[in-house]
């Protein structure tokens, strides 16, 4: 007889449902993908999931291990999140191979899920910014901007874009690319030009930022789709609020006290908030259970730590984006930071043998 | 500051009850309308010589004694214990080892009485006029009758009944929550014996000296509620409150709901009485009303008999002694092919891998499940993923998932540090946890392991003192026997060579 201790009843929650409820909440970042970026979105998301599943499979299979845990949606999941984050433009060799990157240097060395230090689509990511910086700071115009030339809803241009990248239809990756505001930003302040000029130049405007309409990564655009999930997420309790708050409030915070001494060499808060993967990183990827910490206040720390290193890199670094180094780096710290933030314990005082 | 904004999350409505953590479980009570019914006696009862927490207790009649329903057979003189008294008439008809509900599997030497049929009864003498009395001796008599905490933890109730000058106890709490689901025996007492229970409260209540009292019950049993509250009205007691607290288990938990009422946190290996605060079951206050108006012993108490898999579900008072099998053929319970009986409630109680088994003081439940109900039989514990959720449902403010971690890995040390010993098994990590990892059950693993660990070190350190002290009294006695030598050899020199042997 199996050995069955209390509690006997169970909520029903399960790492499938955890999972799924991730994937559904990243729905509406997927759909404003596959908007801006027609069949590119449809067919970088589909490559990745699906090779990040395969991957799984082989690992599992080579490691002689229960196959049925490519069906719990963590490796579907890690597919979709990396695919989000992935310029439109990535050729499909680069999507695979991120990718695989994610699940067997991401995951799998580590002894699978559960056990990884990293997140996994975070660290593919930063193995291919590393591997192809070019094709990784290209974003293609989007549709519904009129600076767009190419027909992203067009399947046959798609996949020749898609299948031998730009000159397969007549361009270079040039001629149909534009920087993001992030990345706009910190060229001009190279070439000695403030801020506040260099968002007029951008066209840029808060509303388009929020909604989504600018170069971009895959899902990173649209800071409402963002945020709709995680409301949902928020809702449905699969994260807490702390670490996105404090990941959010931090950056805010820093910004709009920089922005205050000097509104020229530093971006105002809104536009941080707005730009480049800190929506997705703060309500995706900084949340992902396994790889962030598990107490109340070990997660406010974690937030404000991705906060503090994305606005230092985003202002003072050689990349443009620093949400996603940030929170890798933040990575490094959990099993310190779980240490170090339990809660008090009932009936103990607050001073614990935090020791040992 | 955390009090501060607790506080104004409960003013707000935000926090569902006034203690951390915790989970809403189905409630699943099925026998809340079924009036208490009497259980036969069974042609054997088994009486384990341990039914509470403590000290084993030994026999004090013999194989072939007659004895009468109330007579205590068995005691002993330690002083966390509480004797055991005969649930009948009859005669004691072997004394041996007996398997008892116990993850264990072990038995216990239990005391098997045959019943005779007869009705006498021994009672003590009944004392209406208790509060002419001294406390001391209600006391005396609580611990006489072996009253333990009936609420399932079985902690004999005359120890908490102390009135110290040192921590003087403001507020009697009645503990009348039963948040376990399916279980329905505090509901049905409040609803069938409230007054008894309050006449238990007021002999309670004189005797520790608490001005103020609380009946506790949760607000999914708001016919008790209303009973209750009626109950302290016909007594014209002044002082007492019967509260409807808002239902999250485990709330019936002593610590939590201490903290529920007070918002004070019962300091870790204190007691509630540290904090003013003494906490009593509905039943247990019955049971002490009887014991002292009535002279009446523990013998007795309400079983839920309950589970999808019983067919006449029930709340049974039960002689304790009566074997499971006997009480679940009496709810119509007889093939127990593809069902599992759960001693207890489904989210503490333990499944019984044996029902020849007897009823005892901490049975408060009996529940027959379908294979399918047990989620320990159909789950596959996955990895963590350390999603946290173990933590923010923790009452008692754990790192489920960490400490789990650490009795793993059997790093027992570190899970001491973590503060494994506080943790008081309540499931609600392993409820809400995503993986299916069996959580509490790491958790006794870790206790066991180094319950152990701490045995075998007091051993090898008296061991080694032991062994030390016997070196020096050998060398003292050396030393000793060198020196009445060199006495010796001092006065007479010729004789000391064959002086020694």
């Amino acid at each position: 007889m199996p050995i069955v201790s209390s509690p006997h009843l169970h909520g029903g929650d399960s790492i499938r449902l955890t999972m799924m409820s991730v994937i559904l909440a990243l729905l509406p970042a997927s759909l404003m993908a596959i908007y801006l970026f027609g069949w590119l979105a449809v067919f970088i998301i589909t490559t990745s999931m699906a090779t990040c599943m395969l991957a799984e499979w082989l690992c599992l299979r080579c490691m002689g291990r229960s196959t049925k845990a490519v069906w719990d949606g963590s490796a579907a999941l890690t597919g979709l999140l990396l695919a989000l984050t992935l310029p439109p433009t990535l050729p499909w060799w680069m999507v695979v191979l991120g990718s695989i990157f994610a699940i067997v240097l991401g995951k799998q060395v580590y002894g699978g899920l559960g056990f990884n230090l990293f997140n996994p689509a975070l660290s593919a990511r930063v193995i291919l910014l590393i591997s192809f910086p070019l094709q990784m700071t290209t974003w293609i115009v989007p549709m519904g901007d009129a600076r767009a030339v190419v027909d992203l809803y067009d399947i046959a241009v798609a996949w020749s874009l898609f299948w031998s990248g730009p000159e397969a239809i007549g361009h270079t990756l040039d001629a149909i690319t534009m920087a993001s505001p992030l990345g706009h930003v910190k060229t001009e302040w190279t070439v000695g030009v403030g801020v506040t000029d260099a968002l007029v130049h951008y066209n840029y405007s808060y509303l388009d930022a929020f909604l989504g309409f600018e170069a971009g990564s895959l899902g990173e655009t649209s800071a409402m789709a963002l945020l709709v999930g995680g409301i949902y997420l928020l809702a449905r309790h699969t994260i807490t609020w702390h670490i996105p708050f404090a990941y959010l409030a931090t950056v805010a915070l820093l910004a709009a006290v920089f922005n205050a001494i000097d509104a020229e060499r530093f971006a105002p808060p809104m536009f941080h908030l707005l730009a480049g993967g800190l929506m997705l990183c703060a309500f995706f990827m900084a949340t992902d259970p396994v790889s962030s910490p598990v107490t109340p206040l070990g997660r406010l720390f974690f937030g404000m730590g991705c906060g503090i290193l994305t606005w230092c890199i985003r202002t003072f670094g050689g990349y443009p984006e620093g949400a996603m180094f940030a929170v890798l780096l933040m990575n490094c710290a959990v099993p310190l930071i779980d240490h170090y933030c339990r809660p008090r314990v009932y009936g103990h005082s607050v001073d614990r043998d935090a020791g040992s | 500051m955390p009090a501060l904004l607790k506080r104004l999350g409960q003013v707000l409505g935000w926090m569902p009850a006034g203690f951390f953590g915790g989970i809403e479980v189905p409630d699943r009570k099925l026998t809340a309308h079924e009036p208490i019914r009497e259980c036969p006696v069974p042609d054997v009862l088994i009486l384990p010589m341990k039914q509470h927490i403590g000290e084993q207790c030994h026999p004090c009649v013999h194989i072939g004694d007659h004895v009468l329903k109330g007579q205590k057979i068995a005691a002993t003189e330690g002083y966390m214990a509480a004797p055991v008294h005969a649930p009948v008439a009859g005669k004691v008809v072997k004394i041996e080892e007996h398997r008892i509900a116990h993850p264990s599997g072990l038995g216990l030497p239990c005391i098997f009485i045959e019943p005779d049929g007869s009705d006498g009864e021994h009672r003590y003498e009944p004392w209406a006029d208790w509060e002419t009395r001294d406390p001391a001796e209600l006391r005396e008599r609580v611990r006489e009758c072996g009253i333990v905490g009936l609420g399932g933890a079985v902690f004999p109730t005359f120890i908490k009944l102390v009135r110290d000058q040192h921590h003087p106890i403001n507020t009697l709490i009645l503990n009348g929550i039963e948040c376990e689901p399916y279980l329905t025996t505090d509901h049905r007492l409040m609803l069938e014996h409230a007054d008894e229970i309050v006449r238990g409260l007021s002999i309670l209540r004189y005797m520790v000296g608490a001005r103020e009292c609380v009946i506790a019950i949760e607000d999914n049993k708001q016919d008790a509620v209303e009973v209750m509250r009626q109950a302290v009205v016909r007594a014209s007691l002044t002082g007492v409150r019967v509260l409807a607290m808002p239902t999250r288990y485990p709330q019936g938990s002593e610590k939590q709901l201490i903290e529920s009422i007070t918002g004070k946190q019962v300091p870790a290996g204190k007691l509630p009485v540290h904090i003013g605060v003494l906490c009593q079951n509905v039943a247990t206050a019955r049971a002490v009303y009887h014991a002292i108006e009535h002279g009446r012993a523990l013998t007795e108490r309400v079983v839920t008999v309950s589970g999808e898999a019983m067919p006449r579900p029930g709340n049974l008072r039960i002689p304790f002694g009566a074997p499971v099998r006997f009480v679940l053929a009496q709810c119509g319970l007889e093939d127990l092919d593809g069902v599992h009986v759960l001693h207890g409630g489904p989210m503490m109680g333990e499944r019984l891998r044996s029902v020849d088994v007897p009823v005892v003081k901490a049975t408060n439940g009996l529940l027959a499940l379908h294979e399918e109900q047990i989620h320990g039989l159909n789950a596959e514990e996955q990895p963590c993923i350390h999603c946290g959720h173990c933590g923010e449902v923790c009452p008692i403010r754990l790192v489920p998932n960490l400490l789990a971690d650490h009795c793993r890995n059997d790093a027992f040390e570190r899970a001491e540090a973590y503060q494994l010993f506080d943790c008081i098994e309540c499931g609600c990590c392993s409820y809400v946890c995503p993986s299916s990892i069996p959580l509490v059950h790491y958790f006794r693993y870790g206790k066991g392991q180094l319950a152990q660990i701490r045995r075998a070190e007091t051993f090898a350190e008296e061991s080694r003192r032991r062994s030390e002290a016997r070196e020096r009294r050998l060398a003292r006695e050396r030393e000793a026997k060198q020196a009445r030598r060199r006495a010796r050899k001092a006065s007479t020199p010729a004789q000391a060579e064959d002086g020694e042997g």
